[in-house]
């Protein structure tokens, strides 16, 4: 007996109680439709994750003036500015492959034409950009005589530019930051949200120089050189730990510490702490889709109940089959070919109803989900199995029926 | 010799008690004989029925068929010797519903694994031969009981078996419509078919060539019968 022909049996058994079969599969059709939804919702808040570590860097140190003790009350960190532009020179002089860049940062409002916009200004370094992987979308990048000289150019940040200047285009136009007239040399690339909503895009980058003199305004003139925060780019290839070790060995000894003294500074790796939440989000994401999984399940209890109930119903067609040679493995797939072609129907309409969920979903609350072909193959293999294996039991008890006792039921 | 039994025994075990349904039936069947077995209810007819045609296994006790020895095959060899060589006519005719009678007919090939063209082409051609080419496509609902029972015996045919075994194939019609089914068989008979016929009315046991009585699980008369011509009244 082929399989074709069992799956045509199967369909005409399943078609002349279709209300029973619809039923049936409505099981398996919300149970599928809930996996698809849980996986394409977890996937989606996964990718946004994933979205967020490209976006600032992956191998990113952050370094951030320490704490100061004054007469036994300690400051919290940034409360004393440790770090100066000799410390980010060092860096990229003695670790190989380091990228290291300063950040000093300020807030102001810019003015362009009549429009205005508040954003942060941070003075930096061409390495800034390097260091965060940002690309210049439009323009050029600080000449090195423009960072010694303090010349008074800026690159925009793509919310900036759409703020300020609209359908404008920003390149060479003069913008004035703190009654300071800058001209806009670039336009940096949309780099997206923070780890914590922070648009990062709203920003405008000028040279350390010319943002400590002009607009930062720093109010105590020793420290100079002093910077914010320093962005350290280790080399692809680099063990994190020891790259850190690097830094931190570097940084103790250029600011005379003594051994067993506390740093000055703070060392943070921004990829750790994300991969932790990524790895939080999946199982995030494994958790619902295990949930969904149980009513799956509870469809398959559904399709068991039913494929016995019709094996009893149909004792005596059983009992024909096999006085006109039926064996018993014909039997047995027969009925376990309409519970597979009841869980696969229902898992191709689930399908159909999660992926329409999932859009929906999508559009209506706004969050993010991805559709991933494996998931739905994943889930209609799932449902085929769940009939297999519901299907399995009823299917036994018809193909171990008595040939006479079959064919005598009333 | 088609049929040969010694010694037959068929023991049912009822909760505590065994209900000896065969004592020891020894009987022999031709090749061409049209047999009635008749008997009352209990008497071990329909247990003997279903020896014969391979659905229960005896107890003890040997039983070939066409010299095959069958009473020790497997489930399945029986299941196969009821497909190429036993036709079955139930009282209640046991078609599929909903299904049209060609396929109800052609349900034998599909287990004896005929491809789909030959299949369809010898099912039409036994519905014809049984009086009902015209109405291949109707469904069991859409028919007579007589009708129904004609494609039963279509099907019963339609993989020319050895052996016709019909277990009150009468019992559910009328007393006209019982006749047309009864010329059916003699028909068949005269062509050579073996049929064995279970029944406990003698109007209709009257019919066959040969008359096994059963009673209390063993067979008590043996007679050859002067069969009445099942002429239908136009």
């Amino acid at each position: 007996m082929s399989a074709l022909q069992l799956l045509r049996i199967a369909l005409r058994a399943l078609a002349i109680n279709k209300l029973r079969s619809a039923l049936t599969m409505l099981g398996i059709v919300i149970g599928v439709g809930a996996v698809i939804v849980m996986l394409a919702v977890g996937a989606g808040a996964q990718a946004r994750v994933e979205e967020q570590i490209r976006a600032l860097g992956s191998n990113l140190l952050l370094v951030m003036p320490g704490t100061t003790t004054a007469g036994g009350v300690r400051m919290g960190f940034g409360s004393s500015s440790t770090l100066s532009e000799d410390d980010v020179a060092a860096i990229n002089r003695e670790i190989p492959g380091a990228v290291a860049a300063p950040a000093l940062r300020g807030s102001a409002q810019v003015v362009w034409g009549n429009s205005n916009w508040s954003t942060q200004v941070y003075g930096t370094t061409p390495e800034y950009l390097e260091a965060r992987q940002w690309p210049i979308a439009a323009g050029r990048g600080f000449e090195p005589a423009e960072m010694t000289s303090g010349g008074k150019v800026a690159l925009v940040g793509a919310t900036v530019a759409r703020q300020l200047f609209g359908d404008a285009d920003p390149l060479d136009q003069q913008i004035r930051i703190k009654r300071v007239p800058f001209t806009v040399i670039g336009v940096l690339e949309t780099k997206g949200q923070s780890l914590i909503g922070h648009d990062q895009d709203d920003v405008i980058l000028m040279p350390i120089t010319t943002a400590r003199s002009r607009v930062i305004g720093s109010a105590n003139a020793a420290k100079q050189r002093s910077v914010g925060t320093v962005w350290v780019k280790m080399p692809q290839s680099a063990d994190t730990r020891e790259f850190e070790g690097q830094v931190r060995a570097l940084l103790r000894q250029r600011h005379r510490l003594q051994p067993g003294a506390d740093d000055d500074f703070s060392l943070r790796n921004l990829a750790e702490v994300m991969a932790a939440q990524e790895a939080s989000s999946r199982v995030l994401a494994l958790l619902l889709a295990a949930v969904a999984s149980v009513s799956l399940l509870v469809g398959g209890i559904g399709i068991m109940n039913i494929m016995l109930v019709s094996v009893t119903e149909r004792t005596r067609e059983i009992g024909l089959r096999m006085a006109v040679g039926a064996r018993t493995r014909d039997i047995l797939g027969q009925f376990l070919v309409e519970a597979v072609t009841l869980s696969l129907i229902g898992g191709l309409v689930g399908v159909g109803l999660g992926i329409g969920a999932a859009t929906l979903i999508a559009s209506f609350a706004g969050w993010r989900v991805v559709l991933s072909p494996q998931a739905v193959v994943l889930a209609v293999a799932f449902a085929v199995g769940i009939g297999v294996f519901f299907g399995f039991y009823p299917a036994r008890k018809a193909a171990q029926l008595n040939p006479v006792e079959a064919l005598r039921f009333e | 010799m088609l049929i040969r039994t010694r010694n037959l025994v068929k023991v049912y075990r009822m909760g505590d008690t065994e209900v000896r349904a065969l004592a020891g039936v020894d009987v022999s069947i031709d090749k061409g004989e049209f047999v009635a077995v008749m008997g009352p209810s209990g008497s071990g007819k329909s247990t003997f029925m279903n020896l014969v045609g391979c659905l229960d296994r005896p107890t003890s006790g040997e039983y070939w068929l066409d010299g095959k020895a069958v009473s020790d095959m497997t489930g399945d060899q029986l299941a196969t010797v009821r497909n190429r060589h036993i036709g079955f006519v139930f009282q209640h005719f046991n078609l599929l519903a909903r299904t049209p009678a060609q396929e109800n007919v052609e349900l034998p090939l599909v287990y004896a694994g005929i491809a789909k063209q030959p299949r369809a082409a010898q099912a039409l051609a036994m519905l014809e031969r049984v009086g009902l080419g015209e109405r291949a496509h109707h469904q069991p609902a859409q028919l007579s009981g007589g009708q129904q029972q004609r494609v039963a015996i279509a099907r019963a045919l339609v993989t020319e078996p050895l052996i016709i075994l019909a277990d009150e194939p009468t019992g559910a019609l009328d007393s006209h419509t019982s006749l047309e089914i009864m010329a059916l068989f003699q028909a068949l008979n005269r062509n050579g078919m073996t049929v064995v016929l279970v029944t406990h009315e003698a109007d209709v046991a009257r019919f066959a060539r040969r008359i096994l009585r059963f009673l209390d699980g063993r067979v008590v008369a043996d007679e050859s019968n002067l069969p009445v011509e099942a002429a239908v009244p136009a």
